[in-house]
């Protein structure tokens, strides 16, 4: 999907994205030859549509989570479906020496430990178990990117913020 | 009138990354199968012929012979296979570079829309807007059928068999996400009405170019239990025509056994406890074909022969 401005004949860019409500996706795009500015807004099912292909209009802060589409679409998941590998110490040290990786914790990013509040836990309980796993994920990366060592209702604030994160 | 150009005209990115988005999606499959030996689809075209108790017990007779074996349900609607392979409340592993699926107990890895869904009566639906799923299901489906492919940690495989749904346009939505898939075994039944549904996806297939097609005939012949007669549950010869006509090899005539089914739905398919069973002396053939054809031997055998 391209918007060209027809009276310079460029090609837009895109500028900015938000989710005002009713299902509604507003991209913004400018022309950098007019300053002209267009808004995209699409109606819930073209949203959906979009959604429906795991992409981000504008690009994605947090790289795409394993089996995301399916998680954060079905309705009616298992409470059960998934258990974290971190959670079951045994079972990722075995998968791991399968493998033939190192079985290190966060191995592939930043190893740094970082320490989840009581709040902040109550606060991620409430986030469905089916797509738990991968929101406490979204967040410790985060946190160890950032250099943050403990996760409060504070920094949670933030990262969804820095991170687009609609609904989580 | 002025004269707009086409979208191929205007070579300017945008910058709302959604090609990068798209091609990440495919990187990600394919580093994915790079892992994977063979990709071997059980499709049909047509609904009710066995496909996925073939795919569990075809799963499990080639897991007996010491190969890796997984086994992908694309059947989002009405998934079976972690039924029929005995995993249907199994947990999946989620870590970090994928979910881990489901073990087997005949040792086949598993993924299943049945291992996601809270309730078993419950038909799949989406959190989306009630209104115009026509507009977005198929595409969600491709996408979720895409993360079951590439988002499982299904390692080091020598097989990764997809139980593939009723209708040809299902065949094509894998081939879109696989477009070099290594086998296709079409699974019809001696009845003219399978006869006119599967040879449309033996076109299909062969457009595709997939590199090998074969026909497995199900529910060839009915033995009687108690006297042993072997009557005809069809009065077609759908295979059989089939294969004259198209030049698809019929690679196994499987008759149709109570046992198989019963055995199936107990979640252990018979091939494992009855092997001598008429029924599972087909579904060996039938391996042995799928084998050969490969060229493939169990990662044990070759990792000890080369060293």
């Amino acid at each position: 999907m391209k918007f060209l401005c027809v009276e310079c004949d460029k090609v837009m860019d895109f500028a900015e994205r938000q989710i005002p409500g009713d299902g509604t996706l507003a991209a913004v795009f400018t022309c950098g030859s007019c300053d002209r500015e267009i808004a995209m807004l699409t109606n819930p099912m073209e949203t959906q549509l979009i959604s429906s292909l795991g992409v981000k209009i504008g690009g994605r802060e947090v790289p795409a989570q394993p089996m995301e589409l399916a998680r954060t679409s079905l309705e009616g998941g298992r409470d059960d479906a998934f258990v974290l590998s971190e959670d079951i110490p045994l079972a990722r040290g075995e998968s791991a020496l399968a493998s033939g990786e190192a079985a290190t914790p966060g191995a592939g990013t930043s190893t740094g430990r970082v320490v989840w509040t009581s709040e902040a836990t109550s606060r991620l309980e409430r986030v469905p178990n089916f797509v738990r796993g991968m929101v406490k994920r979204i967040y410790t990366d985060w946190a160890r990117e950032k250099g943050v060592s403990e996760i409060t209702p504070e920094s949670m604030d933030r990262a969804r913020a820095e991170l687009g994160l609609e609904g989580m | 009138m002025r004269k707009i150009r086409t979208y191929k005209d205007v070579t300017h990115d945008t910058g709302s990354g959604l090609f990068e988005q798209v091609v990440d999606q495919q990187h990600r499959l394919a580093d994915r199968l790079a892992h994977v030996r063979a990709v071997v689809a059980v499709a049909s075209g047509k609904g009710g012929v066995g496909k996925s108790a073939i795919t569990a017990n075809l799963a499990a007779a080639l897991a007996s012979r010491g190969l890796a074996v997984g086994a992908a349900d694309a059947d989002l609607n009405g998934p079976s296979l972690g039924r029929m392979l005995g995993v249907s409340r199994a947990q999946l592993v989620d870590g970090p570079s994928g979910v881990a699926p489901a073990l087997s107990p005949s040792g086949v890895r598993v993924m299943s829309m049945e291992l996601l869904q809270e309730e078993e009566d419950a038909p799949l639906r989406w959190r989306e807007p009630e209104m115009g799923g026509f507009i977005w299901q198929s595409t969600l489906e491709t996408g979720v059928l895409r993360e079951f492919l590439g988002d499982v940690e299904w390692g080091e495989l020598d097989v990764l068999l997809v139980d593939v749904p009723p209708g040809t346009d299902k065949i094509r939505r894998l081939l879109e996400l696989v477009p070099d898939l290594d086998q296709m075994l079409l699974v019809t039944i001696p009845s003219e009405t399978a006869r006119f549904v599967v040879a449309k996806s033996v076109r299909m297939a062969r457009e595709a170019a997939v590199r090998t097609v074969a026909l497995v005939s199900n529910m060839v012949g009915h033995t009687c239990p108690e006297c042993g007669h072997v009557s005809d549950l069809f009065t077609g010869d759908g295979g059989t025509r089939l294969e004259d006509e198209s030049g698809v090899p019929v690679w196994a005539e499987i008759p149709f056994d109570q046992q198989f089914g019963a055995a199936t739905d107990s979640g252990i398919p018979l091939v494992i406890t009855d092997p001598d069973a008429r029924s599972c002396r087909a579904i060996l053939a039938l391996a042995d074909r799928v084998e050969e054809r490969l060229g493939i031997q169990a990662r044990d055998a070759v990792e000890t022969a080369g060293s």
